[in-house]
């Protein structure tokens, strides 16, 4: 019987500093043969290990058909990620994945898109906008909503400016603080839905963030007219094994390793916002 | 269940059994004292059972007496049950290896006598069948359990002497060992009456050339273990909580539980389902190689549900309330069954003497929403 909990070795190619606290390590795995297995969906998450360090959940940013690379783009904040952020090109880290269930975005073809991140949490979503534009026909009107706490936690700039100029695309951006110059919106994310123009009837929305954020958002797109099984939130909990055996992300019912972390609005609605789960 | 395929073993038969078993390949643990308790360690023959050994349970508190007779099972559980055999409480995943630009990683598999345990209660079968479910039935079944399970040959003994913690007959996993043994005995005065569950089981009894158990030793058998039942004093207020119990998530009663709760996680170790478990890397001192640990873990811990730099249950009312929520609740969403078999062990090892049925009560009111 294999083991689920062994990682694969992968090099770094590449680190790019995104801002202050948040960087990417683009991979690849040094067995060409798992390199060559490897598949995955947007929205789900490998373990990244530091050697003699542990491991952390992070979610894969890049695109599916990318066969050579895999991105993870992390934010420093502790112990492990404290210590990945020291890596450099040609260092080696493990890798185990891909877990979770993703986005629904084959579901989904033909249909309108919101994506909607609140905080830092954008790197799940960023794998949707990725994977729109990438198959631009396939899918209807994109809209962006992305809120951060202060602009200069906005990574990405480039390429939010790119999505905002494609066609049959609305991007809108908001920093709770913001620095001179900020050309987007100053204020809390969600004073943005009313500038939205989607079609609740075809819009599918897709959601990342602090969970007072996906509850707040949610309840916007409710009184906008979507339906509640049309949104979709990413969740995060503590994680050690990945596989759904450890128990530490149970979120009720669910273990958002293996059931999640992506999940229709009324799977996890009735625990939304209860503290202690 | 007693039928006419029972079998008679007279008490000193019973070594027989145990050198069978031993000549079948298998290391034999069974029930013996140690430090005031009864817990299931390597045996070498029927000598090391614990005979006239009574226990005498109470919410937060668990003594042996000596009857002074020669019964070798009539007590009820102790602290341990079969899931550290199985699950290890602490055991290396795998090893990671410097290398010269990197590292390799190879996976520890346990090196694994075949064990055979004697004296099991039905309610740890019903414990191990919940934790076979869970470790070995998913996508992603763990080797180090499966390495165990498969060599595990379980003598169960029927329960006829329960606890004042016991309530299985509530939640309807015993007394009496229903399934998941190879052989079952129940003790009578002069000996058991025995019962092949599996086909190696039944082998064995067969080249014991035992006697069929007689009609009278049948009924005795019957007569105890029904009076096992009838005797438990504690019961859940019904078998699928799950409704009632996540109607009620802001219950005064979680306060008022966390005002005695000391979140020391005792419940969640002495619990034969409890599953949850952390992992960590050990790197060695020169670190030419690191070895990524599992070690059992508790929702009652401090870490348990700590994301970076969020305590998500930073109450004990919240720990108290995701146990209770998830064993008698949520476990049905995940698993199809409660995670509560009604061994009553977090009733006794919990310093306070929380009692899990009267919690569930006190929180579900009348039963089954």
């Amino acid at each position: 019987m294999p083991s689920p909990y062994v990682p694969y070795e992968a090099e770094i190619l590449e680190r790019v500093q995104e801002s202050d606290t948040i960087f990417t390590l683009r991979l690849r795995f040094t067995d060409p043969a798992v390199q060559a297995a490897y598949r995955f969906q947007p929205g789900q998450f490998n373990m990244v290990y530091l050697y003699g360090v542990g491991e952390v959940a992070i979610s894969i940013v890049s695109d599916p058909l990318d066969e050579h690379l895999l991105d993870h783009t992390i934010r420093r904040v502790g112990r492990v990620t404290e210590g990945l952020a020291q890596l450099k090109a040609g260092d080696r880290i493990g890798i185990r994945g891909p877990y979770g269930r993703g986005w629904p975005l084959q579901q989904v073809e033909g249909r309108d898109v919101a994506v909607i991140t609140g905080g830092l949490g954008c790197a799940p979503v960023v794998s949707v906008i990725n994977y729109v534009m990438r198959r631009r026909e396939s899918y209807g009107k994109l809209t962006i909503i992305q809120g951060v706490k202060h602009s200069r936690d906005l990574i990405y700039r480039d390429r939010y400016q790119a999505w905002a100029a494609a066609p049959d695309t609305q991007v809108l951006i908001a920093a709770n603080s913001s620095d001179a110059l900020w050309p987007w919106h100053a204020g809390p994310v969600t004073d943005l839905f009313a500038q939205a123009q989607f079609d609740p009837e075809k819009t599918v929305a897709m959601m990342c963030g602090p969970e007072g954020m996906m509850i707040a958002g949610a309840g916007l797109l409710a009184q906008r007219g979507l339906a509640e099984n049309a949104i979709y939130l990413s969740m995060e909990r503590n994680m050690h094994c990945a596989v759904g055996l450890c128990g530490h992300c149970q979120y009720g019912g669910r273990f958002v390793c293996k059931n999640g972390p992506i999940f229709s609005y009324p799977e996890v609605k009735s625990l939304l916002g209860v503290r202690g789960f | 269940m007693t039928d006419a395929s029972a079998k008679f073993l007279v008490r000193a038969g019973l070594q027989q059994l145990l050198a069978l078993i031993e000549a079948s390949g298998f290391d034999c643990i069974g029930p013996q004292v140690r430090d005031g308790a009864i817990v299931y360690e390597r045996m070498r023959s029927a000598a090391d059972l614990p005979e006239g050994i009574r226990a005498s349970q109470q919410p937060g508190a668990y003594r042996l007496e000596q009857a002074g007779d020669q019964r070798l099972f009539a007590w009820a559980n102790g602290p341990q049950a079969l899931k550290p055999l199985l699950f290890a409480p602490e055991e290396p995943l795998w090893r990671a290896r410097r290398t010269e630009h990197g590292f390799a990683v190879e996976a520890c598999v346990p090196q694994i006598a075949p064990l055979a345990v004697i004296g099991v209660r039905a309610c740890d079968l019903a414990a191990l069948a919940i934790q076979d479910k869970i470790f070995l039935q998913g996508p992603y079944p763990d080797p180090c359990y499966a390495a165990r399970r498969e060599s595990l040959f379980l003598v169960a003994v029927n329960c006829t002497h329960p606890a004042a913690t016991c309530f299985c007959a509530s939640t309807g996993d015993g007394p009496r060992a229903a399934f998941g043994f190879d052989i079952a005995l129940t003790e009578l005065d002069d000996g058991f009456v025995a019962l092949g569950g599996s086909p190696r089981g039944e082998r064995m009894l067969d080249e014991l050339a035992l006697p069929n158990a007689t009609a009278p030793q049948v009924a005795s058998d019957q007569s105890a273990v029904e009076q096992a039942a009838a005797v438990q004093i504690r019961s859940l207020p019904g078998r699928n909580l799950r409704d009632a119990l996540f109607a009620n998530l802001q219950h005064p009663r979680w306060d008022e539980v966390a005002s005695r709760c000391l979140s020391c996680g005792n419940c969640t170790l002495v619990c034969p389902t409890c599953f949850c478990h952390a992992e960590a890397d050990v790197p060695a001192l020169d670190g030419a190689s690191s070895v990524h640990q599992r070690q059992w873990d508790s929702c009652f811990s401090e870490g348990h549900a700590y994301i970076h730099g969020m305590q998500l249950r930073p109450e004990i009312r919240h720990r108290y309330r995701q146990w209770l929520t998830h064993k008698l609740g949520s476990w049905h969403d995940q698993f199809g069954a409660s995670g509560c078999v009604g061994c009553g062990r977090c009733i006794a090892w919990c310093p306070v003497g929380i009692d899990i049925t009267e919690e569930a009560g006190a929180i579900c009111g009348g039963g089954d929403a």
